[in-house]
């Protein structure tokens, strides 16, 4: 388990009765939640849950219809300016890593900062070889991401989420495009950025991960959340039945 | 078999067999690798060789290069009679601008190659210094060609024809509409419903009409449209016309370009805080004309060419000059010359924006540098 030093009581993250649908399907289904402050979550659930579309929510790539969401005390609405502040303080990590493949491994880093932190080009590069060292690819700095290999895309797309020095970090199923032997270095990755301090909501199906880092589990099932609970009583003591049978199948195999 | 045996995880690379690669192993693979192959081979060679003295004896070696006319080129052998373009070749580039002023037009040229290198060049150095020289190019060029000020003579846009003609036009079509497609292919990709409507309006007319059509409008009709008092001259009539008719086409282009930008794209951009034009410029455009590089040469390709369509509205493009050279009694009949030398004028500039197109594609590759 990492220990967390900077959890405190102090909400970043608060969702209220929302509501989305697809059309006229209704796939998230009165969600409340709240974050706090360098909380650690993990969302579980089977596919078509809504578990990434709940996270996608959070920095408005999907628009939720009813409800409140309020995100370090900006609400999130139709509003561009609101939404450019939000965004900018709020990472996301994609599960197909979505680098921009015209552009180096520098440059995927510095873009966003250059432009819409308006860092100054120098300051940008420090600062992305500062954390393309954390994620240990320093050396690739100067390639593009056509020539690398999945796990090592996905740790500069973390890298790249936070050059933008964001305080929230989301990620969407980060190591479901990997290879298996991919995989751990990603993990690796991200629980180091745990051990920081940093709040994070990732939607995954590691449950290792889910027990060594996370404050917080939850289940989510058919658009509502189901069960949420610390992880050692989330997977010793499930007191759902779905969520017992959902554990039962992606544990015993 | 002699095969070596070796310990598992210590085999070594070996070379391939013999016969299976270098020269010998292409010519046997590809030429003769079958017996039909093999007879197919040997027929195309004397084939090719039959073809090609024919032609090069046609071209080059019965040719007269200078005569006074067809007659007189017969009386000296029996193959193409170049004389008509050698004696003729002033009009061919330049038209009817006056002779003693064609340093005009051979600088404006010249220069126009320093003007273009920083721009499909990205890595040339002093690019710069280069680029200012190319943003005021075209009002150097403008003043140099057409004269009037700086105690240049000026000439009359009715004296332009040939070749120089054709670069004229082209080169300010494609210059123009490459911006205006970008412009029309983003609009109609808009959320905005009134500059999506008037993209797809002015996309669906322009790529419904044909050239020929517009180029009357321009010629005959414009006028009544523009507001009173305005009055272009033919040439820059034309140039607008080839400027909207390619931008249409380029426009359609470089929207498939965009739609084949997936979607995580532009979210990752979103995720970054990114605007509008922010990920228009660094994400949208150049992964989307990357893309549509082969189809933008294309239609720039094809704008050259139907440069030739003026010579409906009476401008003289090589075509023009050359039917002028085949009405005088003296060339009567040398079609074949005639326009075999222009298409070779026209091959060479489209065949080297093609190979240009085939240069960038492989430069912007990024996946296997």
């Amino acid at each position: 388990m990492v220990s967390n030093k900077n959890k405190s009581s102090k909400p970043v993250i608060e969702i209220k009765e929302m509501h989305k649908w697809f059309g006229n399907f209704h796939v998230l289904k009165n969600i409340s939640l709240g974050v706090n402050q360098g909380e650690r979550i993990v969302i579980c659930g089977p596919s078509g849950s809504g578990k990434s579309t709940l996270i996608r929510c959070i920095n408005r790539l999907e628009v939720h219809q009813q409800g409140d969401i309020i995100v370090n005390n900006v609400e999130l609405t139709g509003d561009l300016k609101n939404l450019e502040t939000i965004r900018s303080d709020v990472g996301m990590v994609f599960q197909s890593f979505n680098l921009f493949p015209h552009l180096t491994v520098l440059e995927n880093c510095t873009l966003a900062p250059i432009w819409v932190k308006k860092l100054p080009k120098k300051e940008a590069e420090e600062l992305a070889m500062e954390l393309l060292t954390r994620v240990k690819i320093p050396e690739q700095a100067l390639k593009y991401p056509g020539q690398l290999s999945g796990g090592q895309q996905q740790r500069v797309a973390i890298a790249r989420s936070l050059c933008m020095q964001p305080k929230i970090m989301l990620f969407d199923e980060p190591t479901s495009a990997l290879d298996p032997e991919m995989i751990k270095e990603v993990l690796d990755t991200m629980i180091e950025l745990a051990e920081t301090g940093m709040t994070m909501l990732v939607v995954t199906h590691e449950m290792g991960f889910a027990k060594k880092v996370a404050d917080s589990v939850i289940f989510m099932d058919e658009g509502e959340i189901i069960e949420q609970n610390d992880p050692k009583n989330f997977f010793n003591n499930p007191k759902n039945d779905r969520t017992k049978l959902f554990l039962s199948q992606i544990l015993n195999h | 078999m002699s095969e070596k045996t070796y310990k598992p995880g210590n085999y070594p690379d070996l070379p391939p067999p013999p016969g299976t690669v270098g020269v010998y192993g292409w010519v046997r693979q590809n030429l003769f690798s079958s017996i039909s192959n093999s007879l197919l081979t040997i027929i195309s060679v004397v084939l090719l060789y039959y073809l090609i003295d024919g032609i090069i004896g046609w071209f080059f070696l019965d040719a007269v290069f200078d005569a006074e006319s067809k007659i007189a080129c017969r009386k000296i052998d029996d193959g193409a009679c170049w004389a008509v373009i050698t004696r003729r070749v002033g009009q061919f580039v330049y038209g009817f601008y006056p002779e003693l002023e064609r340093w005009r037009i051979d600088i404006t040229f010249l220069t126009m190659f320093l003007a273009f290198a920083p721009l499909l060049y990205p890595d040339i150095p002093k690019r710069k210094w280069l680029l200012y020289f190319s943003a005021f190019y075209p009002f150097f060029a403008f003043v140099l060609i057409m004269g009037g000020y700086f105690g240049l003579q000026k000439i009359e846009y009715s004296l332009f024809g040939g070749f120089m003609l054709t670069v004229i036009l082209g080169v300010c079509g494609i210059v123009c509409s490459l911006p205006l497609g970008i412009l029309l292919a983003l609009g109609r990709q808009s959320n905005l419903t009134v500059v999506r409507t008037l993209s797809v309006c002015f996309i669906e007319f322009m790529r419904g009409v044909p050239l020929i059509t517009l180029l009357f409008v321009a010629s005959s009709m414009l006028n009544y449209f523009l507001p009173p008092g305005t009055n272009f001259s033919i040439l820059v009539r034309v140039i607008i016309m080839f400027t909207f008719f390619s931008a249409a086409y380029i426009a359609e282009v470089i929207r498939g370009g965009i739609q084949a930008i997936p979607k995580g794209q532009y979210e990752a951009a979103d995720a970054l805080g990114m605007n509008y034009w922010q990920k228009t410029r660094f994400i949208t455009l150049p992964q989307a004309l990357k893309i549509s590089i082969p189809g933008i040469v294309n239609t720039f390709i094809g704008l050259y060419k139907d440069t030739t369509l003026v010579v409906v509205i009476g401008l003289l493009d090589p075509l023009g000059i050359g039917r002028a050279a085949l009405a005088d009694t003296k060339w009567n009949g040398l079609s074949t010359e005639t326009y075999l030398f222009v298409a070779l004028f026209f091959f060479v500039s489209c065949f080297a924006m093609s190979r240009y197109s085939l240069w960038l594609e492989n430069k912007l590759n990024t996946d296997k540098k």
